[in-house]
């Protein structure tokens, strides 16, 4: 994995601390273009991987880099599944059995619900095979050597204890897409844990990790610890605190950790995309030296 | 350890599961759904029991606590027989459908001596829980005017029925989505005392109002604006926030960030005269586990200490639900 990684946030209005910044966004950003241009700026500063949810609007720009194999035949794509506001929204309409039949392709579902059939655990993960094969399809062509379950869905489960589907989804992944399974939570301490005890080693994990101690549940004692002591390739996200934090105290604090393989951020001006940047390159070189 | 059941595995239900899951003095000891595929999952991945009647989860697991996370036309019937059996209750909200079974369910947890609490957790919420402290320590003076706001995506269009577009089952915007509003406003300010008029408005649904509009007197007098729309798709996910105007200053809070203006010097710790801005970051408590927002961990945890006798149970009573669900009531009667 690449030193920095470009989020998508800024793009599709999440921001952790203002609503009224995510208004700005979603003005800022309306068009598939501006996405895109932004993209450039980040790569342009050095950041060779997009790390994005799969939202619709990320097929669009998918289309574009198809479209332009030449700019971006090797530019990396980590897509995080699922764009989990679209399933939470159809659970609220549809139930969790209509929100299925409606988004596992095929007649699949329809079949698993018609009568009084004894379900499989290998039915269970058909399932999430072909719902991760629906939000793979607009990828298709695109490198995306690491897929990321989103936290909400890692956490979810972690809290249920279906530490097993985990396991499946890093399987799944690793077997259909030649990919590396990454985890996204706010609860890395405890996922280490558990994904270590279902034997899968040096895990990748990406978790917030910043100076104000914000989203890292369990205490950032314990993840400064685990980042000394134990296998983990870990990610730092939200390392700004969703900017409540001074950028250059954020970034000095992340890049004197030890065992950070790379670093999340997103931004919407070229000004803060090469000045995240810049600081972490400094900061970088300080440590090394 | 607190033995926890929980009944209804829905979206809120399975939220509750996975905080109850993780949480370190809490034994899950069964959940209850009427879906035989969720109960199949639970059974295949975790260590959980299911049932498909609760009255024999209740019997065999014998919870010392129960969440019920079920449509609200159940709650009544259901909290009743949980009460009776002596067992602590968190209940989803609004608590009732009519002030009448929620003031029931109020006097029997005090008979039985039960612990009582209902999900409106915006009472956990960082900022909402600063707003509140500003406002009662009186650092804005004497409150005169104040406005409730929530906006979200729920209904965006015309589509099939569910139990949340039915009156009688608990639907409508007003008891899914302004009793959060409802709710907090009574807790920071004053409970709603009457409502000069009100417009229960659908956009998209049929048989509900997708949207809320109100101007409302609270027992201390003070004025209002209550403003909900669940078909506001111009917000990602619900949003809600409270602006509260008094002599000596005014204060504007959604659920990430807090603006307070104070017109002299006589104000809290940490802040000055003029405008501030506090982020949720650092108006937060850390949760020991995370699932989707500090506020539904926290509001979990509090219900655990509470089930132990480490803390008081005053946060979220049935009694404080009881009055958001007299609010709904009295806006729905002058909205006719």
């Amino acid at each position: 994995m690449e030193r920095i990684l470009f989020g998508d946030n800024q793009f599709f209005a999440v921001n952790h601390i203002s609503d009224e910044k995510s208004r700005a966004q979603s003005i800022r950003f309306k068009d598939d273009e501006s996405i895109i241009q932004t993209l450039d700026v980040a790569r342009a500063a050095g950041s060779n991987t997009f790390m994005c949810t799969t939202h619709d609007r990320i097929g669009n720009i998918c289309d574009m880099m198809r479209a332009n194999p030449a700019k971006y035949g090797d530019y990396q794509v980590f897509p995080c599944m699922p764009y989990a506001h679209k399933y939470a929204n159809a659970v609220t309409e549809l139930g969790i059995a209509g929100t299925l039949k409606q988004y596992v392709p095929g007649n699949f579902i329809g079949s698993l619900f018609k009568g009084g059939v004894a379900y499989l655990s290998k039915d269970y993960l058909s399932i999430m095979e072909l719902l991760i094969d629906a939000e793979m399809k607009m990828f298709k062509g695109i490198k995306t050597p690491v897929i990321f379950l989103q936290n909400v869905v890692t956490d979810l489960l972690l809290g249920l204890g279906m530490i097993d589907i985990l396991v499946a989804f890093h399987k799944y992944v690793q077997k259909k897409y030649d990919a590396e399974a990454g985890f996204i939570t706010m609860n890395m301490p405890m996922l280490l844990d558990k994904l270590e005890a279902a034997g899968i080693e040096n895990p990748i994990i990406c978790s917030s990790i910043n100076l104000a101690g914000f989203r890292m549940s369990g205490g950032k004692e314990k993840y400064e610890e685990i980042l000394r002591t134990r296998k983990v390739r870990a990610i730092a996200m939200q390392v700004l605190g969703g900017g409540a934090i001074n950028p250059k105290d954020a970034i000095e604090y992340v890049c004197g950790l030890p065992n950070i393989e790379s670093i999340l951020f997103g931004a919407s001006s070229k000004g803060n995309i090469t000045q995240t940047i810049n600081y972490i390159n400094e900061f970088d070189k300080k440590r090394a030296s | 350890m607190i033995k926890v059941a929980l009944i209804g595995a829905g979206k809120m239900g399975l939220s509750h599961l996975s905080i109850l899951g993780a949480h370190p003095d809490v034994e899950v000891v069964g959940v209850c759904d009427t879906s035989k595929m969720v109960l199949d999952v639970m059974d295949k991945y975790t260590k959980i029991q299911g049932f498909t009647d609760y009255e024999k989860m209740i019997e065999k697991a014998k919870p010392d606590a129960v969440f019920v996370s079920v449509p609200t036309k159940f709650h009544h019937t259901m909290v009743k027989n949980l009460l009776n059996k002596r067992i602590h209750v968190f209940a989803e909200k609004p608590l009732c459908l009519t002030v009448e079974q929620s003031e029931e369910l109020v006097q029997l947890a005090a008979a039985n001596n039960c612990i009582n609490q209902v999900g409106y957790h915006n009472k956990f919420v960082g900022t909402f829980r600063e707003v509140k402290r500003i406002v009662k320590g009186g650092f804005l003076g004497d409150i005169y005017h104040f406005v409730g706001e929530a906006y979200g995506p729920v209904v965006i269009r015309k589509k099939q029925d569910t139990w949340r577009s039915d009156p009688s089952e608990g639907g409508g915007c007003l008891m899914d989505y302004a009793s959060h509003v409802i709710d907090l406003i009574n807790d920071i300010l004053a409970p709603v005392e009457s409502s000069k008029g009100s417009i229960l408005k659908p956009v998209y649904s049929n048989n509900v109002e997708d949207a809320v509009f109100s101007l409302l007197e609270l027992s201390s007098k003070v004025s209002g604006v209550l403003s909900v729309n669940w078909s506001d798709d111009t917000h990602r996910k619900m949003s809600t926030s409270i602006t509260v105007i008094g002599t000596r200053g005014k204060i504007i809070s959604d659920a990430n960030e807090l603006k307070v203006f104070f017109k002299d010097s006589k104000v809290p710790d940490g802040y000055s005269k003029g405008w501030n801005v506090k982020y949720i970051t650092e108006l937060t408590e850390p949760v020991d586990f995370y699932l989707r927002g500090e506020e539904y961990s926290a509001q979990i945890d509090y219900f655990v200490k509470t089930c132990q006798g480490k803390v008081p149970n005053t946060i979220n009573t049935f009694h404080s639900a009881m009055l958001t669900d007299k609010a709904i009531s009295i806006i729905k009667q002058s909205s006719k």
